[in-house]
């Protein structure tokens, strides 16, 4: 398998990193939706992304990525308990998937050749603790959108077909991207994502030329690249490790709350589901910048990614809805 | 002129060889052509080292690409075996029928061909229509198109380079140089020709660099820029670049000097620069620009507009496409059949039908423990399901239908489109005015794509029914085979005026559009005639129940009323 691209060595697309680096703080703001053009790294990013999280400890041969064998699921089979670190793990969601690959199901090996029930986890397993991405999310089949939807809300992945009566944990981050154009996605699921960016090719040559730059000087050395690069992503490592400390630390003022409740308000976003996000994703920057109290500042910051899906859709508006919520961030912290 | 009949032939040569030089860099070939002759002696002019190509076809399954159990070997034998999937080493793939490839298998081979896991992918893609191609996910991320129609076998040349060449210039390649002007200027050309994707600047790159290994240079020169810029960028370009040669190209040289890194690197080209006024910088980037133009597709412009019309055709039936689909839905009962990875197998009905033969398959294999099943008694599970539904609107865009009647009916299309798009309906328009019908949107969920479509909708002229009626029953017939069920709403104000082609005459225009509505009856879909004239027309009437649709007179309608009505009609 090839080297991801460095995270660090991303070009641009901003907002899109900085939402990465939010679920990286706090997985519970639950889920990126990435939504643009074709060849803007959406996919790079996600991947990078992996690499450069710290590693997880888990339990050796644990087909669920337990923390502990206290964790371990009781269907499967019993582990001698020896911990190992492994990579965040970044599971990729294939579109066409079958239902049987993604929740998991009956091992039909086990069962013609040995006879025994025993339960085949699907990738719903192997993304627990860590990122679920999906490319073309809006093309997904609905059946399994409105599956991964249950399990990403509730952390947990039930089981109930084939004779089969099993749970566990699916605690991961639903990162989605896809193209507008090409068929949207549920208002239902929309809401679902905790935080949505849109990205652009830029338009800036400079970029563009910087973009190739780096992409070439990497494919044509990859090492050299990374020996280059990696100091910087060690750096981001490391804040995201601090600010996962700091998180819990972090003051919410009641004028904080209340700004969120007013903004949301005046945007008109359905359910309270707005207000929480907004609120987390903002405790989240403030850990981030190493700061101990969540500021207005920290909220114009992450108002667009957190509240733009969350509009009342006028089907047929055309104008952005990024900025109509920067328009009532300025009009609200006026 | 043979040459133009060649040049694809050429650059297509050229690009297959350049692939085989670095396929991990380039990603594969699109080759666009019905199969024969001459796609067959395209084929042979593979180099050898793509010669060892794995043909898989648009029904292969996920145990055949990532490899699984082979369920029928392990119960033969008793114990585990596990087949190896096409994508466990890195080979080059050959996608046969790729204008057919489902989006689940595009997303399968893309994230493949991004993690390296396939080497250099050709998809043969014999589709006849703009429409019909293979799935953009892909394209996207192959470096060269290749378009073979219209090419007879007889003018055709082999190109001689050996595997020799090839090797020697995968040996070359790691250490070609690219120097930094190259590639800006590959970037600033890319720009220029309305390409958004930052792939084809890279694959741009990385065939220059497979072209300066095979012509033995150290160094990228304008030459392979040159050939690299043809062959990747003329069929993604969106546009033509501006005209105003001045402004246009004095803006980049400005835009460098402001990079001061840039300018230290190569201190010594800057003199030339200077003194040439524009000249030293431009030159080259000119050339690029007239490499690309001269390799453009003949018809230009209308090529380019269907490529901004018709960019996500393919991808919008995504969701919609596998609904024959044995995997949801109602059940029905389970039947023997294979695993083959789509259906799922009914463990229980397995066993119900293996026990009755234990005793007897116990006798013939003693020393095996265990159920002893066979591949026969495999039952799988079998589900009936209903399929998404797609609203083709015909539009009556002539004359006759008075500017007033167009608004309206565009007003209530978005106003269905509205309510489609909160129950996951599918939408497709047809226009039909002056001499033919033409489709102005195909299938698709994607609100911004049907209202921008919707806007540009020209009117005037004849009012040709027949061939919008024509042009409905194919897309309707499309529609069915996707799996989708379709229904019609014709919107027009019955004045057929136009016949088929090949016919002349107001009265041939009428017989032509009651044919043509007896073959959509054949298709046995719902539909509504919407009468749009100002007083209601015994023959809409007549039109309607040949076509087995029902009629809705609507001489004062606004876009609310008539919204409704449609509604009411196509709905049961």
């Amino acid at each position: 398998m090839r080297q991801p691209f460095p995270f660090s060595a991303i070009v641009g697309q901003e907002a899109m990193k900085q939402a990465m680096l939010l679920t990286a703080v706090d997985p519970g703001i639950g889920g990126v939706l990435v939504f643009g053009d074709r060849g803007t790294g959406k996919s790079t990013a996600v991947r990078a992304l992996a690499a450069l999280l710290p590693p997880i400890t888990v339990v050796a041969g644990s087909s669920t990525n337990a923390a502990s064998v206290a964790d371990q699921p009781d269907w499967a089979d019993p582990l001698p308990g020896d911990m190992h670190e492994i990579p965040t793990p970044v599971i990729d969601l294939p579109l066409g998937a079958s239902e049987d690959r993604v929740v998991g199901a009956l091992d039909i090996e086990r069962a013609l050749t040995r006879g025994e029930k025993a339960f085949e986890p699907g990738l719903l397993a192997r993304a627990n603790r860590g990122y679920l991405y999906i490319d073309e999310v809006n093309l997904l089949e609905d059946h399994i959108v409105d599956l991964l939807l249950d399990v990403a809300q509730s952390g947990e992945n039930v089981i109930e077909r084939e004779g089969l009566s099993i749970r566990h944990d699916a605690r991961f981050v639903l990162v989605g991207s896809g193209n507008p154009e090409e068929g949207e996605l549920r208002p239902q699921l929309l809401d679902r994502f905790g935080l949505s960016v849109e990205v652009r090719s830029p338009t800036d040559i400079q970029e563009r030329v910087e973009v190739i730059r780096r992409r070439a000087a990497f494919d044509t050395n990859p090492q050299a690249f990374l020996d280059k690069w990696n100091p910087e992503d060690a750096i981001i490592r490391d804040r995201i490790l601090a600010a996962r400390a700091s998180l819990p630390g972090v003051e919410t003022t009641d004028r904080t709350l209340h700004d969120c409740a007013e903004l949301c308000v005046a945007l008109g976003s359905d359910g309270l589901r707005g207000e929480l996000t907004l609120l987390r994703t903002a405790r989240a920057m403030a850990a981030y910048q190493g700061d101990s109290e969540v500021t207005r500042a920290h909220m114009r910051a992450v108002a667009p990614m957190a509240l733009s899906h969350r509009l009342r859709r006028d089907p047929l508006d055309e104008a952005g809805s990024s900025t109509r919520v920067m328009r009532t961030v300025e009009d609200v912290f006026a | 002129m043979m040459h133009d009949a060649t040049e694809a032939w050429v650059t297509g040569q050229l690009a297959l060889n350049l692939l085989a030089v670095d396929p991990a860099g380039l990603g594969g070939l699109h080759l666009r052509a019905r199969s024969g002759p001459v796609r067959r002696a395209f084929l042979d002019g593979v180099p050898d080292a793509l010669k060892s190509a794995r043909k898989i076809a648009t029904n292969i399954q996920d145990v055949q690409l990532f490899g699984g159990i082979d369920i029928a070997a392990t119960l033969n034998a008793g114990t585990v075996v596990m087949s190896r999937g096409v994508l466990a080493e890195p080979v080059p793939l050959m996608l046969t029928m790729a204008e057919r490839c489902p989006p689940g298998l595009a997303a399968r081979l893309a994230q493949a061909l991004d993690a390296g896991r396939s080497q250099a992918l050709l998809l043969l893609d014999e589709g006849c229509d703009e429409e019909e191609s293979a799935p953009k996910t892909l394209t996207e991320r192959l470096a060269f198109h290749v378009d073979l129609d219209g090419l007879r076998a007889v003018d055709l040349t082999e190109m001689a380079l050996g595997p020799d060449d090839i090797a020697d210039a995968r040996r070359r390649l790691p250490d070609i140089a690219v120097s930094d002007d190259m590639l800006a200027l590959m970037v600033v050309t890319a720009a220029r020709f309305g390409i958004d994707s930052l792939r084809a600047p890279l694959f741009a790159l990385a065939a220059a660099r497979a072209h300066a290994a095979l012509s033995n240079r150290s160094e990228v020169g304008e030459e392979d820029a040159q050939i690299a810029a043809q062959l990747v960028y003329a069929h993604r370009a969106t546009m033509l670049p501006q005209e105003e040669e001045h402004e246009e190209q004095d803006a980049p040289p400005d835009q460098d000097e402001d990079s001061a890194p840039r300018e230290d690197e190569r201190p010594d080209q800057d003199d030339p620069d200077e003194d040439g006024d524009t000249g030293g910088q431009t030159l080259p980037q000119d050339m690029l620009i007239e490499a690309v133009k001269a390799l453009l597709p003949p018809e230009i412009l209308s090529a380019l507009s269907q490529k901004t019309a018709g960019s996500s055709a393919k991808g919008s039936g995504g969701a919609g496409q596998r609904r024959k689909g044995n995997r949801r839905g109602r059940p029905l009962p389970s039947r023997p059949g294979k695993l083959d990875g789509s259906a799922r197998i009914d463990i229980v009905a397995t066993l119900r039908a293996a026990a009755p033969w234990q005793m007897i398959r116990r006798a013939q294999t003693p020393d095996r423990t265990g159920l002893l099943i066979r591949p026969s008694d495999i039952h799988v599970k079998r589900y009936q399901e209903m399929s998404d539904r797609l609203i083709i609107f015909a539009v009556d865009a002539s004359g006759s239908s008075a500017m007033a009647r167009m608004a309206e009916a565009k007003g209530a299309v978005e106003l269905l489109l509205a309510e489609a798009y909160s129950r996951r309906d599918h939408v497709a328009l047809i226009a039909f005015r002056g001499q033919q019908a033409d489709l102005i949107l195909p299938p698709t969920r994607s609100l911004v794509q049907t209202k921008r479509r919707l806007s540009g909708l020209p009117g005037g002229g004849g009012t040709p029914l027949a061939a919008g009626l024509q042009a409905t029953a194919e897309l309707a017939r499309r529609a069915i085979g996707m799996g989708l069920s379709p229904s019609v709403a014709l919107m027009t104000d019955g004045r057929a005026n136009v016949p088929l082609p090949g016919r002349t005459g107001r009265a041939a225009a009428g017989e032509d559009a009651e044919q043509m509505a007896a073959v959509l009856r054949k298709l046995n879909i719902p539909g509504a005639v919407v009468d749009t004239s100002v007083r209601p027309r015994p023959e809409l009437r007549v039109l309607a129940e040949r076509m087995g649709a029902r009629y809705v007179p609507l001489p004062r309608a606004d876009a609310q009323g008539l919204s409704r009505a449609i509604g009411a009609a196509i709905s049961d």
